[in-house]
């Protein structure tokens, strides 16, 4: 046992260019190459206290632990993003050694290269859609309810308008979704992300990645803009380019069944 | 097949933002197989947890503890009609506020009718 165990971010198809030398990994590790079976892993030394067994058991419940090393997988990937269509794994897989590496590789080799093959030369767009919120309106302008009557009415008219403004908001979530589905290749639906833990105003009512091939990226980033610029009942944020993390599972089919349930609610 | 000339910027809102997307993704996407270190994700607490409900503010996490999804009317229906029968409950308490502060002006209006 040398302490150092081996973490994997990614498999890739063997690299045209290097890794960027200022590219860190997990625990600040420098990530290098490993080939293999005609493919190559993006790995980087850890050490075995952390990333033992039961260490990596015990930090992963360790909510900063799992945001430092998250964000650093991440941006492992995203440096091969810009290179090639990696294959990125999940968080936390890790190997004694190199030759275990090598062992990954071998078994998997048919599948990674049907997947390679599958991705190769796309990219991962997240966009979420967030019901805006009407401004209040200033309790001045309003006086005091007179009569209990007055209240209760003065309430229903604010739970009708606020509910109407949901529902605008969901439709156009609907018509985006449909559109960039349309433009895209596959597509994923996440569970809507909770407002009060994002700190994002509004009402996350689409969640969702598209899949789409690299050279129409930019209509796609053009068609996001265009979609959601013009109605100020929603805000539609985009993230990415991402690596095709929603794309690269095989066990695709059960994850397209959130359209309707998860999606735009 | 790599034309990385053509990819827009990166739309990140923020270094911070997107935790949750971070998460989302090298949490429950990616592929998976299996290294030497046997981890289960599912059997982790705070990742099932994470998985289902998606976190994205780690101090804020913390500060709220980890039941607040069962009171948040967007991720339980079971909240949601909490939330209108405690909404019913304020508006009947707000009338019988009032019915007590003017009781004749009250009666007065139910003559009316």
């Amino acid at each position: 046992m040398n302490g150092e165990l081996r973490y994997v971010y990614a498999v890739t198809a063997p690299l045209e260019a290097p890794l960027p030398d200022d590219v860190r990994g997990v625990s600040g590790s420098v990530p290098y190459v490993v080939d293999h079976a005609g493919l190559q892993a993006v790995v980087s030394k850890v050490p075995e206290e952390e990333f033992g067994q039961e260490a990596l058991h015990a930090r992963l419940e360790d909510l900063g632990w799992l945001e430092r090393t998250a964000r650093a997988h991440q941006a492992v990937v995203d440096a091969l993003t810009a290179l090639t269509c990696p294959l990125p794994l999940r968080l936390a897989t890790v190997y004694r050694d190199d030759d275990g590496v090598r062992r990954a590789l071998a078994e998997g080799s048919q599948e990674f290269l049907a997947t390679l093959d599958r991705l190769a030369g796309r990219v991962e767009w997240g966009v979420k859609v967030y019901a805006q919120r009407a401004p209040e309106p200033a309790p001045a302008a309003a006086p005091a309810p007179t009569s209990g009557r007055e209240f209760l009415r003065r309430r229903r008219q604010e739970v009708t308008s606020r509910e109407n403004a949901l529902q605008e908001a969901e439709e156009l979530g609907r018509a985006l979704h449909a559109a960039l589905t349309a433009q895209a290749e596959d597509v994923r639906v996440y569970p809507a992300q909770n407002p009060q833990l994002s700190q994002v105003s509004g009402q996350n009512l689409l969640n969702a990645a598209y899949l789409v091939p690299r050279e129409r990226a930019e209509e796609f980033v053009g068609r996001v803009e265009q979609l959601g610029a013009h109605d100020p009942a929603v805000r539609v944020e985009l993230t990415g380019p991402w690596a095709p993390y929603s794309f690269a599972a095989s066990d695709a089919p059960d994850e397209r069944e959130g359209v309707h349930d998860s999606a735009v609610c | 097949m790599t034309t990385p000339s053509r990819l827009p910027e990166r739309y990140d809102s923020g270094s911070s933002a997107n935790l949750a997307d971070i998460l989302e993704r090298v949490l429950d996407k990616g592929v998976v197989i299996a290294g030497d270190i046997r981890i289960n994700l599912l059997d982790i607490e705070l990742l099932t947890i994470k998985l289902r409900l998606i976190v994205a503010s780690v101090d804020k996490a913390k500060e709220m503890g980890i039941d607040w999804w069962e009171t948040d009317p967007a991720l339980s229906s079971n909240a949601r009609r909490t939330e209108l029968s405690e909404e019913n409950e304020r508006l009947r308490r707000r009338v019988a506020e009032l019915e007590q502060r003017n009781p004749e002006r009250l009666e007065g209006e139910r003559h009316e009718r």
